[in-house]
């Protein structure tokens, strides 16, 4: 079982080292992540907190935006795509089951993640220490930040993983995990952010905005690893959110984990019901 | 030991409540290579399906080697070449069949022995994006080779193939056999197979028509077998009457004949000695005996209708 499972992963690893995914989330993350370093660490001077952690919770904002695109790019063809080249018959005609099958993906794509993640923002902590803005509580900060983008990755791998099983045209799937990257990254925080301005004092923003918050994986993100770092209070945006959240910030990082298992096994379920 | 490999018991498939495969009964035997033969839409993908486990039929029951089909026991010993199989283009023919024989459980170096056996052995270091369609068709054929299975099934394995590729490919076929394990391949391509095959399937509208061997297809057909006689110097006509049958240029004449005829009115000719130039026979070929088969099924489908 964990042999098919390793060689699923390997496999999909390859591909992602063959077909050039991991250079090119490479090349954007640590574009990005560069350009970030450079212009919004200025702040850290006035503010006295360093350099590496002022980054880092500028590329938590980053990682919300590209992370669960680069897990949705690498998933949507997950299931439709090995149905659309007849792979699929070949690999379930084989003693594989559909679960190690799709365990299988999730972990060869959470390592081309982690891999990107690495090289992409460790070229830029080893940028900030060459340049002297180096510290240990910042290199725990980045080690922080390639954790949890891997995780938040893992929750969008997994809904990628769903709309692939659900159709059969790779296209459909693709358009599928571009709406749901729309949906949940860029329109949620807009009906967020518009319901708390015409309620905000309210019950929406005491019982409702923190929970809401924590129901979607890319603002627990965001709330895990900003009130985690040292600076909060001077990195401003969700702080004050942080503060008075009544729950720990350890729930928003467990709540990721409880989506990831639930979308996943989601997958799981409605693959074991595809013909391939 | 039960010698039988695949047992279907009047399957039934429905789609939609249109029956894509109905009243399916047949036995293949071990070491058989057997086709099934049938237009676009006959139900031989259907069938395949059915027999992986991939689809359950809606009625009557089908067993691969006494177990039910996508079960461990039979999945372990099934092999399976899909219609339209493309592998990764971005992988090599050696990565890509090393990949299938870990899924399986396999040796993967033994099985990049089976490039050779298929006439990879110099292309497998390549990426299979740069393979022509042979040489894909070839490594799913390698893919289905891996380990030793039982029942090898084949959807449609030679079709796009040039006359050559085919060739080998059923070179390997019976090399399969010959190791034991049952072929059962499905084509729309008909003539090819004929010295081939052990046994002929033939499905029409879901149904099977005919199974037999060819030769005795051949014969419950009933076809005509076609005399072309070649006439030294006698014109055609005089020669058409002395023998029979009809002109069809100036100096041959074509005769039809019965199975059981045959050596008597080759007998007649060669009585003619020096009369005759040239004789050939043509036996019907698959395609005929293909078409009378599926026709006859036509004729019984739309009588019943009525």
């Amino acid at each position: 079982m964990f042999q098919r499972i390793l060689t699923v992963a390997q496999q999909e690893f390859r591909i992602g080292l063959r077909n050039r995914w991991i250079l090119l989330s490479v090349v954007i993350l640590s574009a990005f992540s560069m350009a970030l370093a450079l212009l919004g660490s200025a702040p850290a001077g006035t503010l006295d907190v360093s350099r590496m952690t002022i980054t880092v919770a500028s590329l938590s904002s980053l990682s919300v935006y590209l992370v669960p695109l680069i897990a949705l790019l690498l998933a949507f063809d997950a299931v439709a795509g090995e149905i659309e080249r007849g792979t699929l018959l070949l690999i379930f005609s084989s003693p594989m089951t559909r679960s190690e099958f799709l365990i299988g993906k999730a972990v060869g794509h959470i390592c081309v993640l982690l891999l990107a993640l690495t090289l992409g923002y460790g070229s830029t902590a080893m940028m900030l220490a060459a340049t002297g803005g180096g510290d240990t509580s910042g290199f725990i900060d980045f080690a922080r930040l390639i954790g949890t983008s891997a995780i938040l990755g893992f929750a969008f791998l997994s809904l990628g993983y769903i709309v692939s099983s659900l159709v059969r045209q790779v296209t459909t799937a693709a358009a599928m995990a571009i709406g749901i990257w729309l949906v949940l990254i860029v329109l949620y925080d807009l009906a967020l952010l518009g319901a708390l301005v015409a309620d905000s004092e309210g019950f929406f923003a005491s019982s409702v905005f923190p929970f809401a918050l924590l129901a979607n994986p890319a603002d627990a993100f965001r709330l895990f690893n900003l009130s985690a770092l040292d600076a909060n209070a001077m990195v401003g945006g969700m702080a004050g959110v942080a503060e008075s959240l009544p729950f720990p910030p350890i729930a928003a990082l467990a709540s990721i984990f409880a989506f990831a298992g639930v979308a996943m096994s989601g997958a799981i379920l409605l693959l074991k019901r595809v013909s391939p | 030991m039960n010698n039988t490999v695949l047992r279907a018991e009047n399957v039934r498939m429905t789609f939609d409540g249109r029956d894509a495969v109905k009243d399916l009964s047949f036995e293949l035997g071990s070491a058989e290579r057997v086709a099934l033969l049938g237009h676009n839409g006959a139900g031989k993908t259907t069938f395949f399906k059915m027999s992986l486990g991939f689809l359950t039929p809606t009625d009557g029951r089908i067993e691969v080697l006494g177990a039910e089909p996508g079960s461990d026991k039979a999945r372990a010993s099934t092999a399976f070449l899909p219609e339209s199989v493309a592998f990764q283009r971005t992988l090599t023919g050696v990565e890509v069949l090393k990949y299938y024989a870990k899924l399986k459980g396999e040796d993967a170096k033994k099985a990049i022995g089976l490039l050779e056996r298929v006439g990879l052995a110099e292309a497998g270091r390549r990426r299979v994006g740069t393979y022509s369609k042979g040489m894909r068709q070839r490594l799913g054929l390698a893919q289905a080779l891996i380990g030793t299975p039982k029942l090898v099934l084949l959807d449609e394995p030679t079709s796009g193939l040039d006359p050559i590729s085919r060739q080998n490919f059923y070179d390997l076929v019976t090399e399969i056999s010959g190791n034991g394990a049952t072929v059962l391949l499905s084509s729309h391509a008909l003539t090819e197979m004929e010295a081939r095959t052990d046994r002929i399937l033939i499905m029409s509208k879901g149904k099977l028509v005919a199974n037999d061997t060819l030769d005795h297809l051949r014969t419950a057909a009933r076809l005509p077998i076609r005399l072309k006689v070649k006439s030294k110097e006698e014109p055609a006509e005089q020669l058409a009457n002395r023998l029979g049958g009809t002109p069809v240029n100036c100096r041959s004449v074509e005769i039809m004949c019965a199975h059981e005829d045959k050596i008597a009115r080759i007998a007649a000719v060669t009585s003619l000695g020096a009369m005759i130039e040239d004789i050939d026979v043509h036996l019907p070929t698959l395609d005929d005996v293909y078409k009378h088969f599926s026709e006859k099924a036509d004729l019984e489908d739309s009588a019943g209708e009525v």
